[in-house]
């Protein structure tokens, strides 16, 4: 599977996470293999409960107690599955940042802006007090945040929720890790400020080189900034390939079928949208052989009984799914009253 | 084109036709006390600051605004769940605004409302038959119990929930059906007019295409006219024909779907279309999605003049001094001293940063 020279920074093998609830196991991320080069932006695209976020919070020790991880995550060659918590929370921060969909889960409302941009520098580097608050100035000029002299000394309830954004992102990038995960940083934000946050994760790439994981369910935002994407549904990833590949020659009925269900501003004909029937499974009673087969109008003979394994289609381009077929079907009328209880 | 244009909005698209919603110059203030140093001071919030407009029958009219330009507040004013300052919301040959709260409870048969997290707006201790009956219990309190129930059945029909669902919780269900009984809820007093708040931004991209279908199918079944709020330009295409634009409680732009989409002429509504992002990798690289300079002034402190010139590339001077009316241009009505004036032969926009 891994075609690009470039070394990885972060290979993922066989990584299954599963948590122990009083209605049974549920096993929210099932044998997932992927490779993040260094530099890399890799979306990761699926909807509530297709396991996107939990696969990445274990990977660095962030699962509730009742999860369980196996399988192998190797981050600048070292194994992070297995490794101690103060391993982790060194790597944490310092290596690998994270940025969430609220910016408020990261920024501390009782601290000043300056006392929580600053914490990472001199927890993970040592930095002093005036050093860390000079980086910090530089950190908030480069996120595009004006005035930071006095930004600092305000508290994240007098900022904007686009600026909240961006000063989380500036903190995930204060010790300048290698890795930034953003999961559904744009979600909650206005479409201005969305803009405004994609461009930053743009000009981040460039100017420091830094990979970046960004999760989320809006193709456009990874038709903006991505490189690579992986389709997931119900833990697992269906389909996965460069960008350009995913968008214009698709192989997975639910990746087709999640690109015709976006509103688009610029059609000229039809108001139907064109739904998938039914809803994402309950990872408790995910269905048998191919989890998307109940929704897919293209299933047949095995699609109920076996997995179908992650394939090479193309250089890349990998998808799960038996049917060879082009992906041509006019998806029936869909009424948007054959939901499946 | 002063005062009067604001409040004579005429309407457009369907000329023979009474509206069966009038809001005319419709404000919400809100007093609040700020801090201001040591002492705290009353302010006024103008949440929502002069809008004018009419809802046809059958017709879904989209609101599209982001955070703050007062879109949500403005629907709850003319249900009568926020007070009004001033304005009138004549619905029915009747001013809501200036009802009692008996009164307006009375006509709340007649408007409903649909909110965006599903989930939240259920009460979590209530079965689906209680939630989706209970406006029948509270209107029609003589109703019998089987009849009641028997709506109740056939409305689930309606949304797509199965027959024997009614006696679930609503945590059985997955947002999309969460959805669908909130739907339910608002149609079973076959109201005309029904706000839908944000209905599909809290759901998955598959299941937001099935309730736009099931909402537009509901529409035609039961001649609702609808106002149907979002934040995206994207997801109200689908669903009207009508658009108006609003920022910081004021309408910039109101105006039929394609002259929106196609001749955008006011430059926050410009600014609204260039951000959104494509859904096209080789567009994005030639033409990412464009950020809208500068933060949203507070509603206690409005820019004077047109409340978008801080962040208007085309601001001149004019724009700091003078209020724009909402006035025809076409199609078109928007509230921009510069709209009359061809894109080319406007000012040049000035270098913007953030």
């Amino acid at each position: 599977m891994p075609t690009d020279p470039a070394p990885s920074l972060l290979e993922v093998r066989n990584v299954t996470v599963e948590f122990a609830t009083h209605e049974g196991t549920v096993r929210a991320v099932t044998e997932v293999d992927f490779n993040l080069a260094a530099g890399e932006t890799l979306a990761i695209v699926g909807e509530s409960g297709s396991g996107k976020s939990q696969m990445l919070l274990s990977l660095l020790g962030l699962t509730a107690r009742n999860g369980r991880i196996s399988g192998s995550a190797r981050f600048k060659g070292e194994e992070l599955v297995g490794a101690s918590a103060k391993r982790l929370n060194q790597i944490r921060g310092a290596e690998i940042g994270f940025v969430f969909q609220d910016p408020m889960t990261s920024l501390n409302p009782y601290l000043t802006i300056a006392q929580q941009i600053t914490e990472p520098l001199t927890v993970h580097r040592r930095v002093d007090q005036a050093a860390a608050r000079e980086q910090a100035i530089e950190m908030l000029q480069a996120v595009h945040i004006t005035e930071p002299e006095r930004r600092m000394r305000q508290y994240p309830h007098q900022l904007s929720g686009g600026m909240r954004q961006r000063v989380a992102i500036a903190m995930a990038l204060i010790c300048r890790p290698s890795l930034l995960i953003a999961d559904e940083p744009t979600t909650a934000l206005d479409v201005t400020v969305q803009a405004q946050v994609l461009a930053l994760l743009r000009e981040i790439r460039q100017q420091f080189g830094t990979a970046v994981i960004l999760v989320t369910h809006d193709l456009g935002v990874i038709a903006e900034v991505a490189d690579r994407v992986n389709v997931m549904y119900a833990g697992r990833i269906v389909e996965t390939g460069p960008v350009d590949e995913i968008f214009y020659n698709c192989r997975h009925p639910y990746t087709q079928a999640l690109e015709r269900s976006i509103p688009q501003l610029d059609v000229s004909r039809l108001d139907r949208l064109v739904a998938i029937a039914g809803s994402p499974p309950s990872l408790l009673h995910v269905p048998p052989g191919c989890a998307f087969h109940p929704r897919c109008p293209y299933r047949f003979d095995p699609c109920d009984k076996k997995v179908p394994p992650l394939e090479i289609v193309a250089e890349g381009h990998s998808k799960a799914c038996f049917y060879e077929g082009a992906l041509d079907h006019q998806p029936q009328a869909e009424t948007g009253m054959t939901e499946i209880a | 084109m002063t005062q009067s244009a604001q409040t004579t909005a005429a309407p457009q698209v369907p000329a023979a036709t009474q509206p069966i919603l009038s809001v005319r110059d419709l404000r919400v203030y809100f007093e609040i006390r700020a801090a201001e140093g040591w002492l705290t001071k009353s302010q006024t919030l103008r949440a929502v600051d002069g809008v004018t407009f009419d809802l046809f029958p059958g017709e879904t009219l989209g609101v599209v605004g982001e955070s703050g330009c007062g879109k949500s507040t403005m629907a709850r004013a003319v249900l009568g769940l926020v007070p009004v300052t001033s304005g009138e919301v004549i619905f029915d040959g009747k001013n809501l605004a200036q009802l009692d709260s008996s009164a307006m409870r009375a006509e709340r048969q007649h408007l409903q409302i649909i909110f965006q997290d599903p989930l939240a707006s259920l009460d979590p201790r209530m079965t689906v038959g209680q939630i989706i009956g209970e406006p029948l219990r509270s209107f029609f309190p003589r109703m019998s119990a089987s009849e009641r129930q028997a709506k109740v059945a056939e409305m689930m029909g309606h949304v797509g929930l199965l027959p024997e669902q009614i006696n679930r919780y609503p945590h059985e269900f997955s947002g999309g059906q969460a959805q669908r009984i909130g739907i339910a809820r608002a149609l079973i007093l076959r109201p005309e007019v029904v706000i839908c708040d944000e209905p599909v931004s809290a759901l998955d991209v598959s299941i937001k295409a099935q309730i736009l279908n099931l909402l537009s199918d509901l529409q035609a079944r039961f001649g609702l006219s609808l106002l149907f709020i979002a934040h995206d330009l994207a997801s109200v295409r689908h669903a009207s024909r009508r658009v108006m634009v609003l920022y910081l409680g004021k309408v910039m732009e109101l105006a039929p779907w394609q002259e929106i989409y196609r001749t955008p002429l006011h430059p926050y509504t410009q600014a609204l279309i260039a951000a959104i992002p494509p859904a096209d990798p080789r567009r994005a690289r030639s033409n990412p999605a464009k950020p809208l300079a500068g933060e949203l002034p507070s509603p206690i402190a409005p820019p004077s003049g047109c409340v978008f010139r801080t962040r208007c590339p085309y601001a001149i001077d004019r724009c700091a001094a003078e209020v724009p009316a909402l006035r025809h241009v076409g199609e078109s009505l928007v509230a921009c001293h510069l709209a009359e004036q061809s894109q080319e032969s406007r000012p040049k926009p000035s270098p913007t940063n953030s």
